[in-house]
């Protein structure tokens, strides 16, 4: 067990590593950024001198290995625009992005689980039939499309919400959240189920295929037989097998809400990180793309070691596996 | 095997070929049909484009401002009538749509079809060679499919910047592994199969065997990821292209002309995102829609 664990740590690690050198390179090939942050009128002079403050004139190897040393500190640079150390920006983006996830996280359980509930239990219904078109358009239309109509029909025709920001931010247990205020809850309603409607397509689904698996089985057959009320059946014990693996798989894909956040964000103006990393691309600010990009590849790693290390606990026959190979 | 039963006595002289039956079967839906339909028409509004559309939007010479923002049936300077209105620089939404997807098609296609080739070779590789190769090719498909192809994609435009041949090689690296994976897996079903072992029998090459007689026999699940994948390689490019890091405004996709409509949508001028972002829609639509009912009726398990 502990072989496994500390193997599955190294090639984290590993992949971390590899990551570091195809995004660093990758990043700091494209461009110069140099022409973005001097003014047009500056003259050879200031040019150089821009370029020597930004540690832009050292060969590209050393360059590399300067970040990989602040990295290890927890250092990864300093923001070319903003001139703050890159990672105190993320990290003050990043509450905003997790709470947007988070309540979309919640919008696709709520909203998810019980359509697929009612679509597994009554497959041949119209209704049913109705929620499966729908998460199939839940899949395939494009996310920013979907907010762009979101606005128009909340924001612009009704006027119901507001289109764009954060709002009034309030004040709980010391966390500061729009969720806390009644303006804040009114901004993130829009982005929250724009970013939430790929989930709630998944959890319509996931919940469908689980619900129309369970009631074939014998125990509920013999839960029938034992004279139990169809709404116990399917509430106590069919729920409660269900459960299990629609809620794993939907934590799993709370790091691709925040991965697709990028693109909620940028519709809604919605001050995070993904939008930080959008600006950041666009002004080729290199620190803070290189920043947000190694942070996001840490989070999915230590989600899927995470879930890896559960999993061999769990089932003893991943871990052998792993050994075989 | 009730398939079989059910039509070996009424047919017993025809023997239809698998290409024949699939065709009948997917006919059989209504809404597949119609979809395949609409997508091919829409290839052909984007191949002959050019020829169809009243402006060449990207012709200076025809594009004046004086055309700019024109609600929908506005008549041009020109005296052509703009049914789906104009932009911001006044070109014809109806030309500048038809335009824009072929730079969409043309990158989702591209891309969907490198992304198959490479994934299958790979593919077919771990499944014949297995040991070693296959365990260090499964691990780095497996590590890229754990991270969303999306962000994949926006990683690699962030470092390889705009332009079509950036974006096809960005959306070939997030899309790839999906290609892999589904052809190792059918692969490695086909290789235990008895005329496998037949051809090893006959001393056939071990090349000839996995290119001529194992990969025919996974084509068909290799298609259908690739449907599924070319419509989101689409997207994806639309959606990047949106953000404004996929393609440069020289190379007006159907994301780029959504992206340019955006700023005046919350002033009510809705038609300049809302119709290329139809256009869009039922691209990525009618080809899911191909894709999920040609797995259903590829699918043997789903069969009554």
């Amino acid at each position: 067990m502990t072989v496994f664990v500390i193997r599955r740590m190294l090639q984290a690690l590993l992949v971390v590593f590899l990551m570091s050198v195809i995004v660093f390179f990758g990043v700091n090939i494209v461009g110069d950024p140099v022409y973005m942050l001097v003014s047009p009128d500056a003259d050879q002079a200031d040019i150089e001198a821009a370029i020597r403050r930004l540690g832009l004139d050292r060969p590209i190897l050393e360059q590399y290995w300067l970040f990989l040393k602040g990295a290890a500190q927890g250092d990864l640079g300093d923001s070319f625009i903003f001139g703050e150390p890159a990672l105190k920006l993320i990290l003050h983006h990043m509450p905003a992005t997790m709470e947007l996830a988070f309540s979309a996280l919640i919008l696709a359980i709520v909203i998810g689980i019980p359509l697929g509930l009612y679509a597994g239990l009554y497959p041949d219904s119209r209704i049913s039939k109705g929620i499966m078109a729908v998460s199939i358009f839940g899949f395939s239309l494009p996310t920013f499309w979907v907010g762009l109509m979101l606005i128009m029909l909340f924001a612009v025709e009704l006027r119901w919400v507001p289109a764009t920001g954060r709002g009034d931010l309030g004040s709980f247990l010391g966390i500061q959240s729009s969720l806390f205020t009644l303006d804040g809850l009114s901004h993130i309603f829009l982005p929250a189920l724009n970013l939430a409607l790929l989930k709630i397509s998944l959890a319509i689904r996931l919940t469908r295929a689980g619900v129309r698996e369970a009631m074939g089985q014998d125990y509920v057959k013999y839960a029938r037989a034992k004279g139990l009320a169809t709404r116990r059946i399917i509430l106590v014990h069919v729920m409660k097998n269900i459960m299990i693996p629609v809620v794993t798989v939907m934590g799993l894909e709370f790091g691709s809400l925040i991965g697709f956040s990028v693109v909620t964000e940028t519709i809604f103006a919605w001050p995070g990180m993904g939008k930080l990393l959008i600006d950041a691309i666009l002004q080729l600010d290199r620190p803070v793309v290189v920043a947000y990009l190694m942070i996001i590849v840490l989070f999915f790693v230590l989600i899927n070691l995470v879930v890896d290390i559960l999993y061999s606990i769990l089932d003893p026959r991943v871990r052998l596996q792993d050994q075989g190979a | 095997m009730s398939d079989m039963t059910a039509n070996n006595p009424a047919t017993p002289a025809r023997v239809e070929t698998p290409f024949q039956r699939f065709r009948a079967e997917f006919f059989e839906s209504k809404i597949a049909t119609l979809a395949l339909a609409i997508f091919v028409i829409i290839v052909l509004l984007a191949v002959f484009a050019p020829w169809i559309t009243p402006q060449n939007p990207y012709d200076l010479a025809q594009v004046t401002v004086m055309d700019g923002r024109l609600p929908p049936g506005s008549e041009s300077i020109d005296g052509y009538t703009m049914w789906l209105g104009s932009d911001g620089s006044g070109r014809d939404l109806y030309s500048a749509i038809l335009y824009g997807l072929r730079i969409s098609l043309t990158v989702g296609l591209a891309s969907g079809v490198i992304a198959l080739l490479i994934g299958m070779v790979i593919g077919l590789v771990a499944a014949y060679a297995g040991g070693r190769i296959e365990a260090i090719i499964m691990r780095i498909v497996d590590l890229q499919l754990s991270f969303p192809a999306s962000l994949v994609a926006l990683m690699m435009v962030a470092a390889l910047g705009k332009g079509v041949d950036k974006i096809i090689l960005a959306l070939v690296i997030a899309q790839w592994a999906y290609y892999a994976r589904t052809v190792r897996a059918t692969a490695l079903v086909e290789r235990s199969k008895e005329y496998v072992e037949a051809a090893q029998c006959l001393g056939i090459s071990r090349a000839r065997i996995v290119f001529r007689h194992i990969l025919p026999n996974c084509m068909a699940p290799l298609i259908v990821v690739g449907t599924v994948q070319t419509a989101s390689a689409i997207s994806l490019e639309a959606t990047l292209s949106f953000l404004g890091v996929g393609l440069p405004q020289t190379e007006p996709s159907i994301g780029v002309l959504i992206a340019n409509g955006f700023e005046y949508m919350l002033s009510g001028r809705y038609w300049i995102s809302v119709f290329p972002g139809l256009a869009l829609l039922l691209t990525v639509v009618s080809i899911n829609l191909v894709g999920d009912h040609m797995r259903d009726v590829l699918n043997p398990r789903l069969k009554k």
